[in-house]
Protein backbone atom coordinates (compact mmCIF):
# COMPACT_ATOMS: atom_id res chain seq x y z
CA UNK A 1 0.00 0.00 0.00
CA UNK A 2 1.54 3.37 -1.08
CA UNK A 3 1.79 6.61 0.88
CA UNK A 4 0.83 9.80 -0.04
CA UNK A 5 2.65 13.24 -0.24
CA UNK A 6 1.95 14.01 3.51
CA UNK A 7 2.31 10.59 4.71
CA UNK A 8 6.03 10.94 2.54
CA UNK A 9 7.39 13.74 3.79
CA UNK A 10 6.53 12.75 7.43
CA UNK A 11 8.04 9.13 7.10
CA UNK A 12 11.24 10.75 6.17
CA UNK A 13 11.55 13.00 8.55
CA UNK A 14 10.74 10.42 11.71
CA UNK A 15 13.37 7.92 10.15
CA UNK A 16 10.96 5.42 9.11
CA UNK A 17 10.19 3.84 6.09
CA UNK A 18 6.42 4.27 6.40
CA UNK A 19 3.82 5.94 8.46
CA UNK A 20 0.22 5.49 8.59
CA UNK A 21 -2.91 8.13 9.23
CA UNK A 22 -3.28 8.25 12.93
CA UNK A 23 0.57 7.24 13.74
CA UNK A 24 1.82 9.09 16.47
CA UNK A 25 5.28 10.40 14.78
CA UNK A 26 8.09 12.00 16.05
CA UNK A 27 9.53 14.44 13.37
CA UNK A 28 12.72 16.19 12.84
CA UNK A 29 12.05 19.96 11.31
CA UNK A 30 13.73 21.87 9.31
CA UNK A 31 12.13 25.21 10.07
CA UNK A 32 10.10 27.10 12.93
CA UNK A 33 8.73 30.19 12.27
CA UNK A 34 7.49 32.55 15.28
CA UNK A 35 6.13 35.84 15.04
CA UNK A 36 5.67 38.55 17.77
CA UNK A 37 2.26 37.32 18.99
CA UNK A 38 3.16 33.68 19.23
CA UNK A 39 6.91 34.29 20.21
CA UNK A 40 6.09 36.37 23.28
CA UNK A 41 4.51 33.29 24.75
CA UNK A 42 6.74 31.00 23.10
CA UNK A 43 10.25 32.72 24.76
CA UNK A 44 8.27 32.97 28.30
CA UNK A 45 7.69 28.86 27.55
CA UNK A 46 11.24 28.20 26.99
CA UNK A 47 12.68 30.12 29.90
CA UNK A 48 10.66 27.77 31.71
CA UNK A 49 12.15 24.36 30.59
CA UNK A 50 14.93 23.20 32.63
CA UNK A 51 18.21 22.45 30.45
CA UNK A 52 17.21 24.65 27.73
CA UNK A 53 19.37 27.72 27.06
CA UNK A 54 19.82 27.45 23.21
CA UNK A 55 17.64 26.88 20.49
CA UNK A 56 18.43 23.46 18.53
CA UNK A 57 19.69 25.19 15.61
CA UNK A 58 20.28 29.45 14.72
CA UNK A 59 20.02 28.79 10.97
CA UNK A 60 16.97 26.98 11.52
CA UNK A 61 14.74 29.30 13.31
CA UNK A 62 12.94 31.87 11.05
CA UNK A 63 11.31 35.15 13.69
CA UNK A 64 9.33 37.98 11.31
CA UNK A 65 7.81 40.63 12.60
CA UNK A 66 4.54 41.53 11.31
CA UNK A 67 1.13 41.72 13.29
CA UNK A 68 1.50 44.97 15.32
CA UNK A 69 4.06 46.29 13.15
CA UNK A 70 5.02 49.50 12.99
CA UNK A 71 4.01 48.90 16.95
CA UNK A 72 0.66 50.34 17.25
CA UNK A 73 1.41 51.31 21.07
CA UNK A 74 4.05 50.43 23.87
CA UNK A 75 2.41 46.92 24.52
CA UNK A 76 3.29 46.02 21.11
CA UNK A 77 6.67 47.71 20.80
CA UNK A 78 7.46 45.58 24.04
CA UNK A 79 6.64 42.08 22.37
CA UNK A 80 8.34 43.23 19.57
CA UNK A 81 11.38 44.20 21.20
CA UNK A 82 11.18 40.73 23.37
CA UNK A 83 11.69 38.74 19.94
CA UNK A 84 14.31 41.09 18.74
CA UNK A 85 16.30 40.78 21.75
CA UNK A 86 15.83 37.23 22.25
CA UNK A 87 17.27 36.67 18.47
CA UNK A 88 20.29 38.70 18.86
CA UNK A 89 20.70 36.52 22.07
CA UNK A 90 20.09 33.29 20.24
CA UNK A 91 22.28 35.06 16.82
CA UNK A 92 18.94 33.69 15.34
CA UNK A 93 20.01 33.98 11.36
CA UNK A 94 16.71 34.65 9.70
CA UNK A 95 15.38 37.66 11.97
CA UNK A 96 12.86 39.88 10.04
CA UNK A 97 12.65 43.34 11.43
CA UNK A 98 10.18 45.74 9.99
CA UNK A 99 11.67 46.94 6.30
CA UNK A 100 13.30 44.35 5.68
CA UNK A 101 10.61 41.41 6.11
CA UNK A 102 7.01 42.29 5.75
CA UNK A 103 4.03 39.28 6.42
CA UNK A 104 6.06 35.67 7.71
CA UNK A 105 4.05 33.79 4.87
CA UNK A 106 4.96 35.90 2.11
CA UNK A 107 8.51 36.39 3.24
CA UNK A 108 9.58 32.69 4.02
CA UNK A 109 8.95 31.34 0.41
CA UNK A 110 10.48 35.05 -1.30
CA UNK A 111 13.62 34.36 1.06
CA UNK A 112 13.86 30.75 0.22
CA UNK A 113 13.48 29.84 3.35
CA UNK A 114 11.00 26.94 2.46
CA UNK A 115 11.78 23.91 0.00
CA UNK A 116 9.87 21.02 -1.35
CA UNK A 117 10.07 18.26 1.00
CA UNK A 118 10.61 20.10 4.04
CA UNK A 119 9.09 19.71 7.44
CA UNK A 120 8.13 22.89 8.61
CA UNK A 121 6.51 24.14 11.71
CA UNK A 122 4.93 27.88 12.96
CA UNK A 123 3.54 29.96 15.17
CA UNK A 124 0.79 31.08 12.94
CA UNK A 125 -2.50 28.76 11.54
CA UNK A 126 -1.52 30.25 8.22
CA UNK A 127 1.81 27.98 8.15
CA UNK A 128 0.30 25.85 6.03
CA UNK A 129 1.11 28.09 3.22
CA UNK A 130 4.12 26.45 2.62
CA UNK A 131 2.83 23.77 0.85
CA UNK A 132 2.19 25.65 -2.19
CA UNK A 133 5.81 24.63 -2.78
CA UNK A 134 5.40 20.91 -2.06
CA UNK A 135 6.74 20.98 1.73
CA UNK A 136 4.79 20.17 4.50
CA UNK A 137 3.65 22.78 7.13
CA UNK A 138 1.10 22.89 9.96
CA UNK A 139 0.59 25.67 12.23
CA UNK A 140 1.14 25.23 15.97
CA UNK A 141 0.53 27.30 19.38
CA UNK A 142 3.42 28.63 21.45
CA UNK A 143 3.86 25.94 23.47
CA UNK A 144 4.63 23.44 20.77
CA UNK A 145 6.72 26.50 19.24
CA UNK A 146 8.96 26.27 22.16
CA UNK A 147 9.47 22.79 22.27
CA UNK A 148 10.56 22.91 18.70
CA UNK A 149 12.92 25.75 19.62
CA UNK A 150 14.74 23.17 22.34
CA UNK A 151 14.43 20.02 20.09
CA UNK A 152 14.14 20.70 16.42
CA UNK A 153 11.47 18.18 17.08
CA UNK A 154 7.77 17.81 17.03
CA UNK A 155 4.94 15.15 17.43
CA UNK A 156 2.23 15.02 15.38
CA UNK A 157 -0.49 12.45 14.42
CA UNK A 158 -0.35 11.43 10.63
CA UNK A 159 -3.29 12.42 9.02
CA UNK A 160 -5.31 11.34 6.82
CA UNK A 161 -5.07 13.01 3.64
CA UNK A 162 -8.05 14.23 1.08
CA UNK A 163 -7.49 14.42 -2.41
CA UNK A 164 -9.17 17.29 -4.70
CA UNK A 165 -9.12 16.93 -8.03
CA UNK A 166 -9.27 20.11 -10.04
CA UNK A 167 -9.81 20.49 -13.60
CA UNK A 168 -11.14 22.91 -16.39
CA UNK A 169 -9.22 26.19 -17.31
CA UNK A 170 -10.03 29.28 -15.48
CA UNK A 171 -12.67 31.54 -16.45
CA UNK A 172 -12.42 34.92 -17.02
CA UNK A 173 -11.29 37.19 -14.13
CA UNK A 174 -11.71 33.75 -12.07
CA UNK A 175 -8.56 33.06 -10.05
CA UNK A 176 -6.55 30.80 -7.01
CA UNK A 177 -8.54 32.96 -4.81
CA UNK A 178 -12.02 31.82 -6.15
CA UNK A 179 -10.51 28.04 -6.90
CA UNK A 180 -9.98 28.42 -3.17
CA UNK A 181 -13.09 29.97 -1.65
CA UNK A 182 -14.90 27.29 -4.06
CA UNK A 183 -13.21 24.59 -1.74
CA UNK A 184 -13.49 25.70 1.28
CA UNK A 185 -16.92 26.26 1.10
CA UNK A 186 -17.51 22.59 -0.33
CA UNK A 187 -15.74 21.11 2.07
CA UNK A 188 -17.09 23.44 5.09
CA UNK A 189 -15.07 24.95 8.13
CA UNK A 190 -14.64 21.60 9.82
CA UNK A 191 -14.70 19.39 6.32
CA UNK A 192 -10.90 18.65 6.37
CA UNK A 193 -10.29 18.39 10.40
CA UNK A 194 -7.03 16.84 11.16
CA UNK A 195 -6.38 16.05 7.46
CA UNK A 196 -4.14 16.88 4.88
CA UNK A 197 -5.30 18.43 1.80
CA UNK A 198 -3.84 17.13 -1.55
CA UNK A 199 -4.30 19.34 -4.45
CA UNK A 200 -4.27 17.78 -7.87
CA UNK A 201 -5.51 18.72 -11.12
CA UNK A 202 -5.18 20.20 -14.86
CA UNK A 203 -5.82 23.09 -12.66
CA UNK A 204 -3.37 23.54 -10.55
CA UNK A 205 -0.63 22.37 -12.45
CA UNK A 206 -1.81 25.35 -14.82
CA UNK A 207 -1.14 27.75 -11.89
CA UNK A 208 1.78 29.96 -10.92
CA UNK A 209 3.20 29.59 -7.78
CA UNK A 210 1.45 32.70 -6.13
CA UNK A 211 -1.95 30.89 -6.80
CA UNK A 212 -0.74 28.38 -5.57
CA UNK A 213 0.55 29.96 -2.18
CA UNK A 214 -2.99 31.17 -2.15
CA UNK A 215 -4.75 28.08 -2.15
CA UNK A 216 -2.51 26.55 0.12
CA UNK A 217 -2.81 29.26 2.72
CA UNK A 218 -6.72 28.75 2.93
CA UNK A 219 -6.21 25.15 4.01
CA UNK A 220 -6.48 25.80 7.26
CA UNK A 221 -9.88 27.79 6.50
CA UNK A 222 -11.41 23.76 6.31
CA UNK A 223 -9.79 22.68 9.35
CA UNK A 224 -6.95 20.90 7.56
CA UNK A 225 -3.21 20.29 9.34
CA UNK A 226 -1.88 20.82 5.68
CA UNK A 227 -2.44 21.68 2.54
CA UNK A 228 -0.02 19.96 -0.10
CA UNK A 229 1.04 20.67 -3.86
CA UNK A 230 3.34 18.19 -5.81
CA UNK A 231 5.96 20.24 -6.64
CA UNK A 232 6.54 20.70 -10.17
CA UNK A 233 9.40 21.95 -12.64
CA UNK A 234 7.61 25.36 -12.01
CA UNK A 235 7.88 24.96 -7.88
CA UNK A 236 11.84 24.09 -8.34
CA UNK A 237 12.60 26.59 -10.94
CA UNK A 238 11.16 29.09 -7.96
CA UNK A 239 13.11 27.67 -4.93
CA UNK A 240 16.52 27.15 -6.93
CA UNK A 241 15.97 30.92 -7.50
CA UNK A 242 16.23 31.84 -3.85
CA UNK A 243 18.49 28.93 -2.45
CA UNK A 244 21.25 26.77 -3.27
CA UNK A 245 20.16 24.19 -0.21
CA UNK A 246 19.94 20.29 -1.03
CA UNK A 247 16.50 19.28 -0.74
CA UNK A 248 14.42 16.27 -1.50
CA UNK A 249 11.24 16.49 -4.10
CA UNK A 250 8.81 13.88 -2.60
CA UNK A 251 5.69 12.52 -4.44
CA UNK A 252 2.43 10.19 -3.62
CA UNK A 253 3.04 6.75 -4.82
CA UNK A 254 0.43 5.79 -7.29
CA UNK A 255 -1.25 3.06 -4.94
CA UNK A 256 -1.65 5.24 -1.97
CA UNK A 257 -4.88 5.46 -0.15
CA UNK A 258 -7.46 8.69 0.46
CA UNK A 259 -9.82 8.76 3.08
CA UNK A 260 -11.70 10.13 0.27
CA UNK A 261 -11.36 11.83 -3.30
CA UNK A 262 -13.16 15.44 -3.89
CA UNK A 263 -13.64 16.57 -7.86
CA UNK A 264 -14.18 20.14 -8.29
CA UNK A 265 -15.00 21.14 -12.04
CA UNK A 266 -13.63 24.83 -12.41
CA UNK A 267 -14.76 25.47 -16.13
CA UNK A 268 -17.99 26.67 -15.02
CA UNK A 269 -16.45 28.42 -12.21
CA UNK A 270 -17.64 31.95 -11.72
CA UNK A 271 -15.64 34.55 -9.08
CA UNK A 272 -16.70 33.44 -5.57
CA UNK A 273 -17.31 35.57 -2.71
CA UNK A 274 -17.22 33.81 1.26
CA UNK A 275 -20.03 36.00 3.27
CA UNK A 276 -20.13 36.75 7.26
CA UNK A 277 -19.44 35.52 9.15
CA UNK A 278 -17.66 31.90 8.43
CA UNK A 279 -14.66 31.34 5.51
CA UNK A 280 -17.65 28.40 3.90
CA UNK A 281 -20.80 31.08 3.43
CA UNK A 282 -19.12 30.77 -0.10
CA UNK A 283 -21.65 32.18 -2.84
CA UNK A 284 -20.74 33.27 -7.12
CA UNK A 285 -20.88 36.22 -7.50
CA UNK A 286 -24.10 36.22 -9.24
CA UNK A 287 -25.88 35.53 -6.34
CA UNK A 288 -24.18 37.87 -4.10
CA UNK A 289 -24.70 41.27 -6.63
CA UNK A 290 -28.51 40.45 -6.68
CA UNK A 291 -28.56 42.40 -4.12
CA UNK A 292 -26.76 45.75 -3.49
CA UNK A 293 -24.07 45.35 -1.02
CA UNK A 294 -22.26 48.82 -0.29
CA UNK A 295 -19.23 48.58 1.16
CA UNK A 296 -17.63 51.16 3.86
CA UNK A 297 -13.85 49.43 2.90
CA UNK A 298 -11.96 47.71 0.58
CA UNK A 299 -8.96 45.93 1.92
CA UNK A 300 -5.97 44.18 -0.57
CA UNK A 301 -3.32 42.42 0.58
CA UNK A 302 -2.47 39.60 3.46
CA UNK A 303 -0.64 36.21 3.32
CA UNK A 304 -3.12 35.05 0.93
CA UNK A 305 -3.29 37.97 -1.71
CA UNK A 306 -0.51 40.44 -0.99
CA UNK A 307 1.86 39.22 -3.71
CA UNK A 308 3.08 41.57 -6.47
CA UNK A 309 0.94 39.49 -9.04
CA UNK A 310 -1.86 40.46 -7.13
CA UNK A 311 -1.41 43.76 -7.41
CA UNK A 312 -0.88 44.24 -10.82
CA UNK A 313 -4.13 42.72 -11.10
CA UNK A 314 -5.60 45.35 -9.04
CA UNK A 315 -3.72 48.42 -10.51
CA UNK A 316 -4.91 46.76 -14.18
CA UNK A 317 -8.38 47.48 -13.28
CA UNK A 318 -8.22 50.78 -11.37
CA UNK A 319 -5.49 52.54 -13.61
CA UNK A 320 -6.30 56.13 -14.80
CA UNK A 321 -9.75 55.28 -12.51
CA UNK A 322 -11.30 56.82 -9.17
CA UNK A 323 -12.62 54.70 -6.51
CA UNK A 324 -16.39 55.15 -5.18
CA UNK A 325 -16.75 58.25 -3.13
CA UNK A 326 -17.64 57.48 0.64
CA UNK A 327 -15.50 54.46 0.52
CA UNK A 328 -11.69 53.70 1.82
CA UNK A 329 -9.56 51.43 0.05
CA UNK A 330 -6.39 49.97 2.03
CA UNK A 331 -3.92 48.33 -0.11
CA UNK A 332 -1.09 46.53 2.01
CA UNK A 333 1.65 44.97 -0.10
CA UNK A 334 2.50 41.75 1.00
CA UNK A 335 6.11 42.37 1.86
CA UNK A 336 9.07 44.73 1.56
CA UNK A 337 10.30 43.24 -1.87
CA UNK A 338 6.57 42.96 -2.95
CA UNK A 339 6.40 46.41 -2.10
CA UNK A 340 9.65 47.77 -3.69
CA UNK A 341 8.72 45.87 -7.27
CA UNK A 342 5.02 47.45 -6.96
CA UNK A 343 7.10 50.67 -6.39
CA UNK A 344 9.34 50.16 -9.22
CA UNK A 345 6.90 49.08 -11.85
CA UNK A 346 4.21 52.20 -10.79
CA UNK A 347 1.68 50.45 -9.42
CA UNK A 348 2.17 52.04 -6.08
CA UNK A 349 1.05 55.54 -8.31
CA UNK A 350 -1.65 53.98 -9.97
CA UNK A 351 -3.34 53.00 -6.91
CA UNK A 352 -2.34 56.30 -5.28
CA UNK A 353 -3.71 58.49 -7.76
CA UNK A 354 -7.47 56.00 -7.80
CA UNK A 355 -7.47 56.84 -3.68
CA UNK A 356 -5.91 53.89 -2.80
CA UNK A 357 -3.80 54.25 0.68
CA UNK A 358 -1.08 51.84 0.44
CA UNK A 359 0.55 50.81 3.87
CA UNK A 360 3.58 49.04 5.38
CA UNK A 361 3.70 45.42 4.99
CA UNK A 362 2.16 43.56 8.18
CA UNK A 363 -1.17 41.34 9.23
CA UNK A 364 -2.49 44.13 10.74
CA UNK A 365 -5.94 45.13 9.35
CA UNK A 366 -6.98 41.66 8.32
CA UNK A 367 -6.78 40.15 11.92
CA UNK A 368 -8.38 43.34 13.50
CA UNK A 369 -5.15 44.79 14.94
CA UNK A 370 -4.67 48.05 13.60
CA UNK A 371 -3.96 50.22 10.52
CA UNK A 372 -7.72 49.02 9.08
CA UNK A 373 -10.04 47.92 11.78
CA UNK A 374 -13.42 48.52 10.97
CA UNK A 375 -16.00 50.38 13.31
CA UNK A 376 -19.10 49.07 14.05
CA UNK A 377 -21.66 48.28 11.56
CA UNK A 378 -19.09 49.09 8.65
CA UNK A 379 -18.88 46.57 5.84
CA UNK A 380 -15.65 45.59 4.43
CA UNK A 381 -15.17 43.65 1.37
CA UNK A 382 -11.26 41.69 1.49
CA UNK A 383 -8.73 39.54 -0.15
CA UNK A 384 -8.17 38.32 3.11
CA UNK A 385 -8.78 34.60 4.35
CA UNK A 386 -11.18 35.03 7.65
CA UNK A 387 -14.09 36.89 7.95
CA UNK A 388 -15.63 35.30 11.63
CA UNK A 389 -17.32 37.79 13.70
CA UNK A 390 -15.07 40.90 14.59
CA UNK A 391 -12.01 39.66 12.74
CA UNK A 392 -11.29 42.76 11.59
CA UNK A 393 -12.44 45.05 14.72
CA UNK A 394 -16.12 45.28 16.02
CA UNK A 395 -17.62 42.20 16.05
CA UNK A 396 -20.96 44.00 14.55
CA UNK A 397 -18.49 45.12 11.15
CA UNK A 398 -18.99 42.50 8.05
CA UNK A 399 -16.51 40.83 6.39
CA UNK A 400 -17.05 39.42 2.63
CA UNK A 401 -13.89 37.59 0.86
CA UNK A 402 -12.86 37.35 -2.26
CA UNK A 403 -10.13 37.70 -5.05
CA UNK A 404 -8.06 41.05 -5.61
CA UNK A 405 -9.68 41.35 -9.61
CA UNK A 406 -13.62 41.17 -7.72
CA UNK A 407 -11.91 43.54 -4.66
CA UNK A 408 -10.90 46.33 -7.66
CA UNK A 409 -14.06 46.01 -9.73
CA UNK A 410 -15.78 46.68 -5.93
CA UNK A 411 -13.61 49.38 -5.02
CA UNK A 412 -14.58 51.23 -8.49
CA UNK A 413 -18.25 51.21 -7.67
CA UNK A 414 -18.29 50.91 -4.10
CA UNK A 415 -20.51 47.94 -3.88
CA UNK A 416 -19.69 44.13 -4.78
CA UNK A 417 -19.20 44.01 -8.01
CA UNK A 418 -18.77 40.89 -10.56
CA UNK A 419 -15.05 41.71 -12.19
CA UNK A 420 -16.15 40.48 -15.39
CA UNK A 421 -18.80 43.41 -15.45
CA UNK A 422 -16.09 45.91 -14.84
CA UNK A 423 -13.93 44.19 -17.57
CA UNK A 424 -15.99 44.35 -20.35
CA UNK A 425 -16.45 48.38 -19.58
CA UNK A 426 -13.14 48.38 -20.41
CA UNK A 427 -13.25 46.34 -23.38
CA UNK B 1 -14.66 12.04 45.89
CA UNK B 2 -11.52 12.77 44.50
CA UNK B 3 -10.46 16.74 45.31
CA UNK B 4 -10.02 17.45 41.58
CA UNK B 5 -13.67 17.80 40.56
CA UNK B 6 -14.58 20.49 38.55
CA UNK B 7 -18.01 22.01 39.64
CA UNK B 8 -19.87 25.04 38.16
CA UNK B 9 -22.21 26.37 36.14
CA UNK B 10 -22.70 26.26 31.86
CA UNK B 11 -22.65 28.54 29.75
CA UNK B 12 -23.60 27.20 26.09
CA UNK B 13 -22.87 28.02 22.93
CA UNK B 14 -23.45 27.05 19.36
CA UNK B 15 -20.73 25.40 16.74
CA UNK B 16 -17.46 27.25 15.23
CA UNK B 17 -16.78 29.01 18.51
CA UNK B 18 -13.54 30.32 16.51
CA UNK B 19 -10.58 32.01 18.24
CA UNK B 20 -11.19 35.16 17.19
CA UNK B 21 -14.45 35.50 19.31
CA UNK B 22 -12.51 34.05 22.39
CA UNK B 23 -9.78 36.23 22.23
CA UNK B 24 -10.15 39.14 19.62
CA UNK B 25 -7.03 40.05 17.44
CA UNK B 26 -6.55 43.56 19.16
CA UNK B 27 -5.50 41.73 22.46
CA UNK B 28 -3.26 39.30 20.98
CA UNK B 29 -0.53 41.80 22.27
CA UNK B 30 -1.27 40.78 25.82
CA UNK B 31 1.04 38.17 27.81
CA UNK B 32 -0.36 38.18 31.34
CA UNK B 33 -2.93 35.34 31.74
CA UNK B 34 -5.08 37.25 34.15
CA UNK B 35 -5.44 40.22 31.60
CA UNK B 36 -6.67 38.22 28.44
CA UNK B 37 -9.05 36.46 31.10
CA UNK B 38 -10.59 39.71 31.21
CA UNK B 39 -11.54 39.54 27.49
CA UNK B 40 -12.25 35.95 27.18
CA UNK B 41 -15.25 35.08 24.94
CA UNK B 42 -15.63 38.89 24.22
CA UNK B 43 -16.52 38.48 20.68
CA UNK B 44 -19.20 36.22 20.79
CA UNK B 45 -20.79 37.09 24.29
CA UNK B 46 -19.36 40.50 25.83
CA UNK B 47 -21.10 39.86 29.34
CA UNK B 48 -19.13 36.43 30.00
CA UNK B 49 -16.67 37.82 32.36
CA UNK B 50 -19.14 39.99 34.37
CA UNK B 51 -22.20 37.01 34.58
CA UNK B 52 -19.61 33.62 34.92
CA UNK B 53 -18.39 32.51 38.29
CA UNK B 54 -14.37 31.26 38.88
CA UNK B 55 -15.15 27.18 38.65
CA UNK B 56 -17.82 27.82 35.60
CA UNK B 57 -17.85 25.57 32.44
CA UNK B 58 -18.03 26.41 29.07
CA UNK B 59 -20.36 24.38 26.28
CA UNK B 60 -20.18 24.69 23.42
CA UNK B 61 -20.68 23.14 19.69
CA UNK B 62 -18.83 21.05 17.05
CA UNK B 63 -15.40 22.91 16.36
CA UNK B 64 -14.69 24.90 19.01
CA UNK B 65 -11.68 26.72 18.18
CA UNK B 66 -11.20 26.63 14.63
CA UNK B 67 -9.10 29.78 13.20
CA UNK B 68 -5.71 30.98 14.39
CA UNK B 69 -3.64 29.42 16.01
CA UNK B 70 -3.14 31.71 18.84
CA UNK B 71 -2.58 29.92 22.38
CA UNK B 72 -3.42 33.26 23.87
CA UNK B 73 -7.37 31.68 23.51
CA UNK B 74 -7.26 28.82 25.85
CA UNK B 75 -4.80 31.20 27.76
CA UNK B 76 -8.16 33.90 28.11
CA UNK B 77 -10.58 31.15 29.29
CA UNK B 78 -8.29 29.86 31.61
CA UNK B 79 -7.10 33.07 32.67
CA UNK B 80 -10.71 34.40 33.67
CA UNK B 81 -11.66 31.20 36.14
CA UNK B 82 -13.30 29.19 33.74
CA UNK B 83 -12.26 25.21 34.98
CA UNK B 84 -13.20 23.34 31.92
CA UNK B 85 -14.32 23.77 28.43
CA UNK B 86 -17.01 20.87 27.04
CA UNK B 87 -17.56 20.92 23.26
CA UNK B 88 -19.16 18.45 20.52
CA UNK B 89 -15.87 18.53 19.22
CA UNK B 90 -12.54 20.61 18.78
CA UNK B 91 -10.51 22.19 16.24
CA UNK B 92 -6.88 21.16 15.98
CA UNK B 93 -4.33 23.42 17.23
CA UNK B 94 -6.57 24.45 20.06
CA UNK B 95 -7.12 21.19 21.39
CA UNK B 96 -3.65 20.81 21.61
CA UNK B 97 -3.12 24.09 22.40
CA UNK B 98 -5.83 23.89 25.58
CA UNK B 99 -3.74 20.53 26.89
CA UNK B 100 -0.07 22.05 26.29
CA UNK B 101 -1.12 25.31 28.72
CA UNK B 102 -3.20 22.95 30.97
CA UNK B 103 -6.72 23.92 30.08
CA UNK B 104 -9.41 20.89 30.94
CA UNK B 105 -11.51 19.77 27.83
CA UNK B 106 -13.59 17.48 27.45
CA UNK B 107 -15.19 16.16 24.30
CA UNK B 108 -18.85 14.56 24.31
CA UNK B 109 -21.57 15.24 22.08
CA UNK B 110 -23.95 13.74 24.23
CA UNK B 111 -23.07 16.25 27.04
CA UNK B 112 -23.44 19.16 24.84
CA UNK B 113 -26.67 18.24 23.68
CA UNK B 114 -27.65 17.49 27.24
CA UNK B 115 -27.20 20.54 29.09
CA UNK B 116 -28.63 24.03 28.88
CA UNK B 117 -27.17 27.22 29.55
CA UNK B 118 -27.43 27.65 33.67
CA UNK B 119 -27.23 23.79 34.54
CA UNK B 120 -25.00 22.90 37.24
CA UNK B 121 -21.91 20.56 35.87
CA UNK B 122 -19.37 18.39 37.67
CA UNK B 123 -16.40 16.99 35.58
CA UNK B 124 -14.28 14.42 37.12
CA UNK B 125 -11.04 14.92 35.12
CA UNK B 126 -9.56 11.30 35.84
CA UNK B 127 -12.05 9.29 34.56
CA UNK B 128 -13.86 12.22 31.78
CA UNK B 129 -17.35 11.93 33.75
CA UNK B 130 -19.41 14.79 33.21
CA UNK B 131 -22.53 14.71 35.34
CA UNK B 132 -25.31 17.12 34.85
CA UNK B 133 -26.42 17.74 38.09
CA UNK B 134 -29.70 19.87 37.36
CA UNK B 135 -31.24 17.41 35.00
CA UNK B 136 -29.31 14.30 36.67
CA UNK B 137 -27.78 12.93 33.81
CA UNK B 138 -24.14 11.30 33.32
CA UNK B 139 -21.74 11.63 29.96
CA UNK B 140 -18.60 9.86 29.17
CA UNK B 141 -16.89 11.94 27.08
CA UNK B 142 -13.83 10.66 25.06
CA UNK B 143 -11.05 9.26 25.92
CA UNK B 144 -7.68 10.89 25.19
CA UNK B 145 -5.74 9.32 22.76
CA UNK B 146 -2.84 6.95 24.39
CA UNK B 147 0.37 9.30 23.74
CA UNK B 148 -1.91 12.17 24.64
CA UNK B 149 -3.20 10.93 28.21
CA UNK B 150 0.68 9.86 28.18
CA UNK B 151 1.82 13.43 28.37
CA UNK B 152 -0.97 14.43 30.57
CA UNK B 153 -0.47 12.09 32.96
CA UNK B 154 3.24 13.02 33.20
CA UNK B 155 2.88 16.61 33.48
CA UNK B 156 2.58 18.18 30.25
CA UNK B 157 4.66 18.75 27.32
CA UNK B 158 7.32 20.62 29.17
CA UNK B 159 8.44 17.72 30.52
CA UNK B 160 8.46 15.53 28.22
CA UNK B 161 10.72 18.52 26.51
CA UNK B 162 12.94 17.88 29.56
CA UNK B 163 13.14 14.47 29.54
CA UNK B 164 13.87 14.45 25.62
CA UNK B 165 16.52 16.68 26.18
CA UNK B 166 18.25 14.15 29.39
CA UNK B 167 18.00 11.52 26.94
CA UNK B 168 20.09 13.14 24.30
CA UNK B 169 22.19 14.52 27.19
CA UNK B 170 23.06 10.52 27.72
CA UNK B 171 23.15 9.77 24.65
CA UNK B 172 25.81 11.58 24.12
Amino acid sequence: MGMTLTEKILARHAGLDRVEPGQIINANVDLVLANELSAAVAIGVMKQIKGADRVFDKSKIALVEDHFVPAKDPQSAKIAKLMKDFAVEQEIEHFFDVGRGGIEHVVLPEEGLVAPGELIVGGDSHTCTYGALGAFATGMGSTDIAAAFVLGEVWIKVPSSIKIVYDGPLGDMVFAKDVMLKTVGTLGIDGATYRAIEYHGSTVDALSITGRITMANMAIEAGAKNGIFHADAKAIAFVKERTDRPFVVESADPDAVYERIVRIDVGSLEPQVACPHTPDNVHGISDVTRDDIWLDQVFIGSCTNGYIEDLREVAKILDGKKIASRLRVIVNPGSQKVWMQAATEGILTTLAQAGCVVNTPGCGACFGGHMGTLGEGERCLSTTNRNYVGRMGSPTAEVYLASPATCAASALTGKITDPRVVALAHA
Amino acid sequence: MASNVLRGHAHTYGKNVDTDVIIPGKYCNIVDPAELGKHALEGIDADYTARMKPGDIIVADSNLGCGSSREVAPIAIKGSGTAAVIASSFARIFYRNALNIGLPIFESPEAVAGIAAGDEIEVEPATGIVRNLTKGTQYQAAAFPPFMQALIDTGGLLPYVERRLAERAAAN
